[in-house]
């Protein structure tokens, strides 16, 4: 393929990169900004095959390559189609890790190719690529395995940790600028597996509800991690589309600490400094006061406003359906219903919305924290489904506790609260929550689904 | 390519990343984020040409390894962002029309 036409292929692509990155912006484009960038990514992977080649060059391997990317397709379109909507965000996660282990695999390859004649710079970018990498991709791992809560879901924090982290950076370091200096390849064989290990050690002291944030930083990661090949292989679109992902993922992952009120620096090197986290409290038997299903169906029958609060158990039982019978019951009644949607409900922001759009549960009763935050006090009935976390006054109350700051839903205003929960078991980040044992809170017991079914048998009896 | 022309490219790159994003709805960060990790599946061109170019046994086995990661990373991300975003197929309007509504009040 002649030279010229090569590279303008290549500046299309990094184009509709851009406009899949402004489309996924906004409600109306997104899905079109993802077809945009899937479709100058496929034309990015056809032409690379028709790429010019230099001067006694040929191609190798190309049997082995298009075997690789068949196998590559048949494992992520079925994960990426199959799996539960509960479960997207650890496949993004993992996603995102494997996409860090390809560029630290291309730079070790690339690195072994350098040979003498090639530049500093060069061998620093490489450098650069594997440490990223390697940590992108044990980080993601971690937060995998937390995320699929394979391991604790609260910070791992051992005495002496934060020097064992400092000790592992700044070995990665060491071995870094003994790589760039020898040119061997033992020194980059180290210093791949120190940073596999800074990766692991950096994510583990991050609390389950700040897992988000991590995985949106190490997505940024990768992206530089990916400019940085570019800058190696001489490809300017690699360049642009690394440099678009990091910039921006940047951006995203502020965003998200701000939605989650939260500090960057906080969420990061909160656990350099914490204490490990006594999670349960008191740990005496306090009394709740639990009802029955006939118990929260007098109470919803009478009220005239209602607010319902779903977290990650309503999906876990897969609810959504039967809190929207629910729903439109009350509705029928003339009860005025509404979902408060935290912007973290379920385990990303977002996420919530759309496990409920899947359940067609209509748009406009899903109302955002700010706008039902100042109704709570004029509602009767809170219908707390499967949350915890995002209801959980310690945010407010407790500093020095994992989610202090985070803003939540103040249910507590309202008239009663109503949780439907399987167990006393604290949520996903670990902390007690005080509104249980408040007096005007009812519990009922169970999975989310089977409680609410009985609860719309039981209106349906009065 | 000189040091500059690719510093330019860098630099600017970084304004536009910058910018695309700016005004993204709290609803958004899941999907953008993801649509974002499938961005930088795009490794996968580089992988080839690593690929393309490998000789020796070693090259070829780590820089095919990569191929198949990347390809993972790419075609998966963008089949589940595409998953989430069906999700909110026509709803967007339905709220707009409700705030329509609302203001009308």
């Amino acid at each position: 393929m002649n030279k010229n036409i090569y590279e303008l292929l290549g500046l299309v692509v990094a184009l509709s990169f851009i406009l899949a990155l402004k489309g996924l912006s906004a409600p109306k484009t997104a899905r079109r900004g993802n077809l945009i960038g899937a479709a100058g990514a496929t034309l990015a992977t056809v032409v690379v095959f028709f790429a010019p080649l230099g001067e006694g060059k040929s191609h190798h391997n190309t049997i082995l390559i298009l075997a690789a990317i068949a196998i590559g397709v048949l494992v992520g379109v079925p994960a990426a189609r199959k799996i539960q909507m509960t479960q997207m965000p650890q496949l993004v996660a993992l996603f995102n890790g494997v996409g860090g282990g390809a560029a630290a695999l291309v730079a070790t390859a690339e690195y072994l190719n350098l040979g003498t004649g090639a530049s500093t710079a060069e061998v620093v970018a490489t450098v650069f690529t594997v440490i990223v990498g390697c940590t992108s991709f044990s980080g993601s791992v971690i937060t995998f395995l937390k995320l699929q809560e394979l391991m604790t879901t609260r910070p791992v924090v051992f005495p002496g940790g934060r020097f064992v982290i400092a000790a592992t950076l700044a070995g990665v370091l060491g071995t870094g600028g003994w790589t760039i200096s020898s040119g061997a390849n033992t020194p980059l064989l180290v210093m791949g597996g120190l940073a596999l290990l800074f990766g692991v050690l950096f994510v583990l002291p991050v609390g389950g509800a700040d897992v988000p944030i991590v995985i949106s930083l190490l997505n940024a990661f990768t992206g530089l991690t990916v400019a940085a090949s570019g800058y190696v292989l001489q490809s300017t679109l690699l360049i642009v589309a690394g440099t678009l992902v990091g910039a921006s993922g940047t951006i995203l992952t502020r965003k998200m600490a701000e939605a989650m009120g939260r500090s960057l620096f906080g969420t990061l090197f909160g656990a350099f400094t914490a204490k490990p986290q006594v999670a349960t409290g008191e740990q005496e038997a306090r009394s709740v006061k639990s009802g029955s299903p006939d118990d929260v169906a007098i109470l919803l029958n009478y009220a005239q406003r209602v607010v319902i609060v779903p977290g990650f158990g309503l999906a876990v039982a897969q609810a959504q359906h039967t809190v929207r019978e629910l729903a439109d019951m009350l509705a029928a009644k003339g009860i005025d219903v509404a979902y408060g949607i935290h912007p973290v409900a379920g385990r990303m922001p977002g996420h919530m919305n759309v496990l409920l759009a899947e359940a067609n549960v209509p748009y406009e009763q899903l109302v955002e924290m700010d706008e039902v935050n100042p109704t709570f006090p004029q509602t009767d009935v809170v219908l707390v489904v499967g949350a915890n976390d995002v209801v959980n006054p310690a945010a407010k109350t407790t500093p020095g506790c994992p989610i202090y700051g985070m803003p939540i839903l103040d249910v507590s205003e309202a008239g009663n609260v109503i949780f439907l929960k399987r167990s006393m078991r604290p949520g996903f980040a670990g902390i007690e929550n005080e509104l249980l044992y408040d007096a005007k809170t009812t519990l009922l017991f169970g999975d989310a689904k089977d409680s609410l079914t009985k609860v719309v048998n039981a209106l349906k009896a009065l | 390519m000189t040091s500059m022309a690719i510093l330019t490219i860098f630099a600017l790159s970084i304004f536009v990343g910058f910018e695309v994003v700016s005004k993204v709805s709290t609803t958004l960060h899941t999907p953008l984020m993801s649509g974002a990790n499938a961005i930088h599946g795009i490794i996968l061109v580089g992988a080839i040409m690593v690929a393309d170019s490998a000789t020796n046994t070693l090259e070829t086995t780590l820089a095919i390894l990569a191929v198949l990661l990347a390809t993972i990373n790419m075609v998966g991300g963008f089949v589940v962002t595409d998953r989430m975003l069906e999700m909110f197929k026509g709803k967007p309007k339905a709220a707009k029309a409700n705030k329509d509504a609302e203001a009308s009040k």
